[in-house]
């Protein structure tokens, strides 16, 4: 909401203010191409061929909501960056407006990483239509506009999101196809909202997942994937690290069965080192008053050792 | 995460209760905390919404902001801020002893002893969590450079009195939270997450309801299922059980009852200015305090539960017996609150928007030290912190099986003795590596000479063992004796001294200026 009415406050004089904080000193105007089309082919087609214009003409340009169109995981994603300029020398440059404030000229970082990974997508939509446009290149940093300290006026700064590109490149590359995922689930598998409760929580629970606590952040199933992983006991509900320093190791009864001495391989380096850290832990927390201490102590690990 | 660490959490998944993750406290508490739960409004990046400050647990003092665009509501809420803690901070500036130090004079360039103040106590913030760690910085930075129409009669929006010296004193407490080990701002997660493993992620962990219930499950039940309630539960009308701790509020809650309440509260103010004067007014002017009491009310059962986990959480650090070296850390801590005590009483300007260059590599060498300095300490206060470097190979314990004299070979032998170990742990140990001992408090050094046996090691003591040919009385250990070691310093010693400010290179932006900055420029539309 407050985006939103920051988006329009931002571009309430047509764009000026966008190109000025874009460093276009001076231009005496500028091209505002109308891109309004029927259906989002119909809006691709009229940005594409709004850039091959612009870069044709060599003028400031800028297109505000152009609609872009990338293939992820063998299907079409249509993408809106909320405006993209184009530079006399044919260079294009995505701008990101964001509503989070830049306060002494810089900003949460955790929020201009996550703006640098959406703009980097906006990027690679971008380089599609620039292959094929003699003259233009997309540039690897886009601009950032957001609020500046605790007003409404707007700042900007550029920002170099080359990594974000390179991640997104490999990560586009890597993904499953969208049909092979759908092969691979059971026949007759729904995930339509409009199905009953129970029949979509059966089709959820036919499908494997990969759950780490990061989902939580991101994702509306986390707290079912979470729910699954802490019933199958998986470790990597405590985090993503801890799989690493246990080794083959998978559930939490085996780690601790491990710890304890009663199973696992006393030659398995993850088994040895957990067997040690368990004994130095039992010693340390001998010495305390058994009020601290719990009701389940760990009493085989002190002799494992 | 340390496998030890790890198998605390492991643990906890298996018992559904929290387990320890230290034998005593590492961050000294005060016994008069002034607690602060503040609350921000949604969308609004940093606009207050409301907070319960205070020091004493039954009797929290309620700040609202019924119309968080409101630039003079917030400003009265921010006055009413400055009105609890400043009186509270100024209670602890004049109660001081006098610490004699050393100094370097400025025009000799010799060192001198010279006295100075020290407050006796400090006063400590807590705040539920990092975010309103955060919060306070946010605050600080958008109060400090405020002018009030004492300061400047021509400014176009003067802030009340107080509010300029609450954001000083907000941004110094943001910035001391910085350095490790400092305990005069606290977030009580950081606190809880210290000294408790629980059964869940460190990104669970974040969520001081959840926390709670792992560590201090209600009716002593499962924590996993407490905290579960405390994360999800919601009641008939799809409000969260638990809210959570802030700054920022639920959703559901800002648009199913803030939303409407506000909306409210913004009619009656609308026809209040409509309704001129007389006793149509009078009416509308009781309406509107009603309006402002339902979101105080609305605001409060947001704000109680956090309140109540803070000073709940407070209570079970408490019963642990604190670190003997957080106490030292403390003291760090009272001269870093006498130091800004001296800098605000003889006028400097508020802290300035970016540190120049010198007092940047300051603050981050600063901090540096301390880092290493707090995970030598913890280590050596806390047999389990030091279990986890044991393992790491950091450290090690043995019994002292044999002691030999052995002298140096200069002209005047001081004493060597060496020393036979016999251990378990399986330090990193090649041939002259310096190992440590706590003396006293302070910390003797020894070096690796050989390993006799696979769990016998020989070390050569090299140090604080007195002038004599003999060693001091009880400066070497006697057979028998079971001794930490590590490899690890215990006090880190200064990295290359830093050139003063004023002399600060061209490179490095030269010297910095020293007029106060502007204050930032007004809009009709700040949002803080």
């Amino acid at each position: 909401m407050r985006g939103n009415a920051f988006e329009a406050r931002v571009t309430s004089d047509g764009g000026a203010e966008l190109m000025r904080l874009l460093g276009a000193e001076g231009p005496t105007g500028f091209a505002l191409p109308d891109l309004a089309a029927a259906g989002p082919e119909g809006r691709t087609a009229r940005t594409a061929l709004a850039l091959r214009q612009a870069t044709a003409d060599g003028v400031w340009t800028l297109l505000r909501h152009p609609l872009l169109a990338l293939e992820v995981a063998g299907a079409p994603a249509y993408l809106e960056p909320d405006a993209v300029v184009v530079h006399p020398d044919g260079r294009w440059t995505v701008v990101e407006i964001k509503s989070f404030p830049m306060i002494d000229a810089s900003a949460d970082a955790a929020k201009v990483g996550a703006a640098a990974r959406q703009a980097a997508v906006y990027v690679l939509a971008l380089e599609r239509i620039a292959a094929h446009t003699g003259g233009a290149s997309v540039a690897e940093s886009v601009l950032l506009v957001c609020p500046k300290d605790f007003s409404n006026l707007p700042t900007a700064s550029v920002v170099d999101v080359r990594k974000q590109l390179s991640v997104t490149r490999r990560q586009l590359a890597r993904l499953t196809r969208v049909e092979d995922i759908a092969t691979a689930l059971p026949a007759g598998v729904t995930f339509d909202p409009e199905r009953p409760a129970d029949e979509l929580r059966a089709a959820v629970a036919a499908v494997p997942a990969a759950y780490a606590p990061g989902c939580l952040a991101a994702c509306e199933l986390a707290f079912h994937c979470r729910d699954r992983a802490r019933r199958a006991g998986a470790v990597e509900t405590l985090g993503r690290s801890v799989r690493g320093e246990l080794g083959g190791l998978r559930t939490v009864g085996d780690v601790l069965a491990a710890a304890r001495g009663t199973a696992g391989d006393p030659d398995d380096p993850a088994v040895a080192a957990l067997r040690r850290a368990a004994a130095l832990r039992a010693e340390a927390l001998a010495a305390l008053p058994a009020a601290r201490t719990a009701p389940e102590e760990l009493p085989e690990a002190a002799g494992c050792h | 995460m340390s496998l030890i660490s790890t198998l605390a959490r492991l643990e906890a998944v298996e018992s559904g209760r929290a387990r320890p993750l230290t034998t005593v406290r590492h961050r000294h508490l005060s016994e008069h905390p002034l607690v602060l739960v503040p609350l921000t409004t949604a969308g609004e990046a940093g606009a207050p919404l409301g907070a319960l400050v205070g020091t004493d647990p039954e009797r929290p003092r309620l700040l609202t902001v019924a119309q968080p665009r409101d630039r003079e509501l917030r400003f009265a809420f921010l006055a009413e801020l400055a009105e609890a803690v400043l009186p509270h901070l100024d209670g602890y500036a004049d109660d001081i002893e006098l610490v004699e130090r050393n100094e370097t004079d400025p025009a000799t360039g010799k060192r001198v002893k010279a006295q100075a103040e020290l407050c006796a106590d400090a006063p400590q913030l807590i705040v539920p969590g990092r975010a309103a760690i955060d919060f306070v910085r946010l605050l600080g930075r958008s109060m400090r450079f405020r002018r009030t129409s004492e300061q400047d009669p021509e400014t176009p929006y003067p802030a009340p009195p107080h509010v300029p010296l609450l954001g000083r004193w907000l941004t110094h407490y943001g910035e001391r939270a910085r350095v490790p080990g400092s305990s005069l701002l606290l977030a009580a997660t950081d606190l809880l997450n210290r000294h408790w493993a629980t059964g869940q992620s460190s990104l669970e962990d974040q969520h001081l309801g959840a926390l709670l219930a792992w560590i201090d499950p209600p009716d002593g039940g499962s924590g996993a299922e407490a905290a579960l309630r405390a994360e999800l539960g919601r009641d008939a009308r799809g409000q969260l059980l638990v809210p959570p701790a802030g700054p920022a509020t639920d959703p559901a809650f800002d648009n199913r009852l803030l939303a409407p309440a506000v909306e409210a509260y913004d009619r009656v103010r609308l026809a209040l200015a409509a309704a001129g004067e007389g006793a149509e007014a009078d009416g509308w002017l009781g309406q509107l305090s009603l309006a402002e009491r339902e979101i105080r009310r609305l605001l409060r059962t947001q704000l109680e539960p956090t309140w109540h986990a803070v000073w709940r959480s407070l209570e079970l650090l408490n019963e642990l017996p604190e670190g003997p070296r957080a106490t030292e850390r403390w003291t760090r801590d009272r001269w870093s609150f006498t130091a800004h005590r001296d800098r605000v009483r003889a006028g400097e300007p508020p802290q300035p928007r970016r540190d120049d260059a010198v007092t940047a590599a300051r603050k981050l060498a600063a901090r540096e030290s301390a880092q290493t300095q707090l995970d030598a300490q913890e280590a050596l206060d806390d047999p389990l912190v030091l279990a986890g470097r044991r393992l790491s190979g950091e450290a090690f314990t043995g019994e002292v099986i044999e002691v030999t004299m052995a002298w140096s070979e200069s002209k005047r032998p001081a004493p060597r003795p060496l020393l036979v170990l016999r251990t378990d742990d399986r330090p990193h140990l090649g041939e002259g590596v310096k190992v440590y001992r706590s003396l006293d408090g302070r910390p003797q050094t020894a070096e690796f000479v050989r390993h006799e046996a696979d769990d016998l090691l020989v070390l050569r003591l090299t140090d604080r063992m007195g002038r004599a040919k003999d060693p001091a009385e009880g400066t070497v250990p006697v057979k028998g004796d079971r001794l930490a070691w590590t490899l690890f310093e215990h006090d880190q010693r200064g990295g290359p001294r830093l050139p003063e400010p004023e002399e600060t290179p061209w490179t490095h932006g030269g010297p910095p200026g020293t007029d106060a900055e502007a204050p930032d420029p007004v809009t009709p539309e700040d949002i803080l």
